[in-house]
Parts: structure tokens; sequence; C-alpha cells
């Protein structure tokens, strides 16, 4: 089992700090088509539905994000990651976050592996991908860059669905803290895969897709009025 | 920090504004206002009328960002205040002063997709907030100098009550002093409390309701622009 090397965690934080200023702020993470289908009413839908996505495009991106900390070539990463997400409109969410991901990384931790992302993909790479070259730049590995996404993946709903049903902050994030033996798992399992990629290329990484929440990402993408980006 | 510090130290900044002031292509970055204040006090009438006093002498664009929909940016599309490839909305995920303060990195973003686009150099970038709290103040890191706009129709003690926009704004404005009259407003005394709290920094009464009202926003804007372009 691949672990989290202890000893420099402190990277980790400031990186999986929702405080960290990367545009995540205004994005719910699908929850809030969610909310307007009836989908998460109460804490334990939210609970439903940070599982679905952790266990899918959270395990998917944590994997992309463990194999650019170990080091694989991020451009192919992104094309895997292009891959992986069917909806248009994720892509371009996904795009636009790894974008804004990147100015705040290169201002923390300045490194030619970033600035050269940034140079080949100007327009933004995926997300997961220059969140794995950050947590490399960094000096975390592969389990802590998995960590990084994968948290990502449901704390970005959380925080939304507080804003957008008034829930009870203490119940979301009592959410979070019963889904965290799942992250650990969902973690450590994008991280083998991450290691694996340095060697036997992008095809062993997982490609674990939630259907549903694509096709309500092209419905939310198409809204007048919303208070999330998507 | 130790005496002995070995590595780096930070590197000093030598303005306290957005930096920095030259864009990846050398060329200096236009001047960026940012205008904010509570929901409905005339921030986007500003933006309107700033864009058709100044647009005939300056190359400007305008990046508004909206609580849950694009009305700003809309009113500014149909009042054809300026071509549409100058407008951009950013989405703040229910927070403005998000956006504007703690996380600017969408707006920096759309910043940098006008300047890349926008074919004449842009000389001014107006960034407005949307209606927020009386705390929402910009990022140093995103806009060059910052309006708050109140107006008197939000009642004449706000000048008194103060917070990080009235007291600290580069300028104040005060919109809406034809209403004065109608909600028993006092200028005079909104005029003192304002400079009670601010000193010398500039407050500006305005009118848009009249022809020409934006003028000393106006001036004020040329004024910044100047020094900018000295600095
Ligand atoms: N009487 C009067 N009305 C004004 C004046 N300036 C703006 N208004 C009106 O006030 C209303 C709100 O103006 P906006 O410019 O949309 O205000 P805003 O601050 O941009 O509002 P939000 O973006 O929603 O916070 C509109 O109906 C304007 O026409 C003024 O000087 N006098
Ligand atoms: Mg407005």
């Amino acid at each position: 089992m691949t672990t989290v090397d202890a000893t420099a965690l402190a990277s980790l934080l400031v990186l999986a700090d929702g405080r960290f200023p990367a545009g995540g702020h205004a994005h719910s993470g699908g929850a809030e088509a969610a909310v307007a289908a009836g989908r998460i009413r109460d804490a334990a839908d939210l609970e439903e539905f940070c599982r679905g996505r952790l266990h899918t495009a959270g395990l998917t991106a944590a994997a992309l994000a463990a194999a650019a900390a170990a080091g694989a070539d991020p451009l192919l990463l992104d094309e895997a990651a292009d891959a992986r997400t069917p909806s248009p409109a994720l892509r371009a969410t996904a795009r636009r976050l790894g974008r804004q991901l990147m100015r705040a990384a290169r201002a923390a931790w300045p490194s030619p592996a970033l600035d050269a992302l940034a140079a080949a993909r100007p327009r933004g790479a995926h997300q997961p991908v220059v969140l794995g070259v950050t947590a490399r730049a960094a000096g975390l590995g592969a389990g802590a860059a998995a960590y990084a996404a994968g948290y990502e993946a449901i704390g970005g709903p959380a925080t939304a669905v507080v804003r957008l049903l008034g829930l009870d902050p203490f119940e979301a994030t009592g959410v979070l803290a019963r889904l965290a033996p799942e992250l650990d798992a969902v973690a450590s399992r994008a991280a083998v895969a991450g290691e694996r990629v340095v060697e036997e290329g992008a095809d062993v990484l997982p490609a674990a897709s939630a259907p549903l929440l694509d096709v309500m990402a092209e419905v939310h993408g198409g809204w007048a009025v919303r208070l999330f980006a998507s | 920090m130790h005496l002995d510090h070995s590595t780096t130290p930070y590197p000093h900044r030598h303005t306290h504004s957005a930096t920095p002031a030259l864009r990846p292509n050398g060329k200096r970055r236009a001047l960026r206002i940012g205008l904010g204040g509570p929901v409905g006090t005339g921030k986007t009438a500003t933006v309107a009328a700033l864009c058709r006093a100044l647009r005939d002498d300056l190359s400007i664009a305008v990046v508004t960002n909206d609580i849950y929909t694009r009305e700003d940016a809309e009113f500014l599309l149909r009042n054809a205040v300026l071509p549409p490839e100058r407008i951009t909305a950013v989405e703040t995920g229910a927070c403005p002063h998000t956006a504007i303060r703690d996380d600017i990195s969408a707006n920096l973003e759309a910043i940098e997709d006008l300047e890349e686009t926008i074919e004449d150099p842009l000389d001014l970038i107006l960034v407005e907030s949307g209606g927020d709290n009386l705390t929402a103040t910009f990022s140093k890191g995103l806009v060059d100098a910052q309006i708050f706009v109140i107006d008197v129709a939000g009642g004449d003690d706000i000048p008194r009550k103060g917070g990080p926009g009235i007291t600290g704004a580069d300028l104040l404005v005060v919109n809406k002093t034809d209403l004065a009259p109608y909600v028993g407003v006092d200028l005079d005394g909104m005029a003192r409390d304002a400079k009670a709290q601010r000193g010398d920094l500039p407050v500006a009464f305005t009118s848009l309701a009249a022809e020409g009202g934006v003028a000393p926003v106006r001036d004020w804007v040329r004024e910044r622009l100047a020094a900018w372009r000295r600095t």
C-alpha cells in the first residue's frame, strides 16, 4: 500500500486548504444541479452524492494527480484526462480550473515544470494534472497529490451545499469526516495507479465516471441564472 | 526570521497595487479600477457612464462579477456602452467578495484574456463587484485603485458606520443625490461623516440621473490614469 510521506506534509495542508486561491470557490462540483433536481435535500443526500463523486470522478482525478506527481508526462496525462471527461462542459471547467490553479501554484511553488506546462497549455491543462505537477513542485509525492484531488472532489460540493441549502455547516463537515476512511482507500488506490503510469503508460489509469454528473453538467452549463459556474 | 536565516529573503514589492505593471510582452498593462459597494447603489450605472464619457479617448474594457446572473454584463451589452468583446462576466459562486478579494484567480484570468484579445492596447479596465456588504473590498493584487459606491437612498448614516470600503477606498462615491429631498437625507451631514472617516481621501457626490452627472468620477479616473502613466 502506498502511504504519504509523513515528514513532508505541511505543503499538503497549504495545497488542500479550501482557502488556497485557485478559483474553486465558484464551482459546486455538480451539487447545484443536483440540488435543483431535488437529489440533494439534506446531509444524508449530500453524503451519498459525495460518496458517488469520490469513487468515480474523484478516483479518476486523484489518479491523474498522482501520476503527475510521480513524474509522468503531464501532456500525456492531459490527453488521458480529456479521454476520461466526455462532457464538453466539464472539460472546459477542468481546463479553466487548471489555468487558475496554475497561477496560484507558480506563485506558491515556482518551478520549471509548472512553467513548462503553463507554456504548453496557456488556456489551461486539466486541473488534476496541474494539481499533480504542483504537488511535485511542492515536494509532495503521488500519495499526497491523490489525497488533495480526492478531498477536493468532496470538499467542493459540501461547501457549495452549505451555501445552496443553508445546510448546517457542522453537518456538512460531519459528512466529510465520515467519508474520510473511504478517501483514504481511494487515495491509496489512485496513488498506486499513478505511480504505475510512469513505467506502464496512461492506460493503467482508472476511468471511473458518473454519467449523471456528466449529463447534469451539460444541462447546468446552459442555465441563465445560477450561483455556481459548474 | 532569524538573523542567520540562510534562505532567500522575501522579494521586495515596489508597489502596493496589482503587480506587475508590465505584460508578458513588455508593454505597460492597463490601469485597473474596481467598483464595489452595496446592492443597487449605481455601480453599473457608474461603469456605463464612465464608458460613455471616456470611450472616445481611451481603450476600455469591463469585467463584471454578478452574484447569480449576468445582469450587469447584459445591461452594459444592451446599452451598447462598449463593443461586446470588451465586456466579460465572471461567475462568483454566490460570493462576489471572495472573487474580488480572497481568490481573485477568475478575475485575473478574465483581465488576462481581455488584454490578449483586444486589438488596440487597453488603457483602462473597470472591474465591477456584484452588490455586497460594507466590508467588501478589492484585493490589491487585482486592482490598482478602488471606488466604493453608496447612495443616499441607503440612509445618511452609512458614512458614519464606516467599514473598510467607506474608510479605505481610493474614492468614495455618494450617488443618487437627486433623491435626497425625497428620502430626507442630509447631504452636508454625509459629507462631514465621510470626512471624519476618510481624512484626506476624496469623496464625490453624484447624480447619474442628470446629464453629465458622472463628471467628478470621470475626472478622478483621468487623474489616476495620468498618475499611472507617470509611474
Ligand atoms: N434616481 C437615481 N437613480 C439612479 C442613479 N444611479 C443609478 N440609479 C438607478 O439605480 C438602480 C440601480 O443601479 P445599478 O447601476 O444597477 O446599481 P448597482 O450598484 O450596479 O447594482 P448591483 O450590481 O445589483 O449591486 C437602477 O435602476 C439605476 O437606474 C442616480 O443617480 N439617481
Ligand atoms: Mg451592478
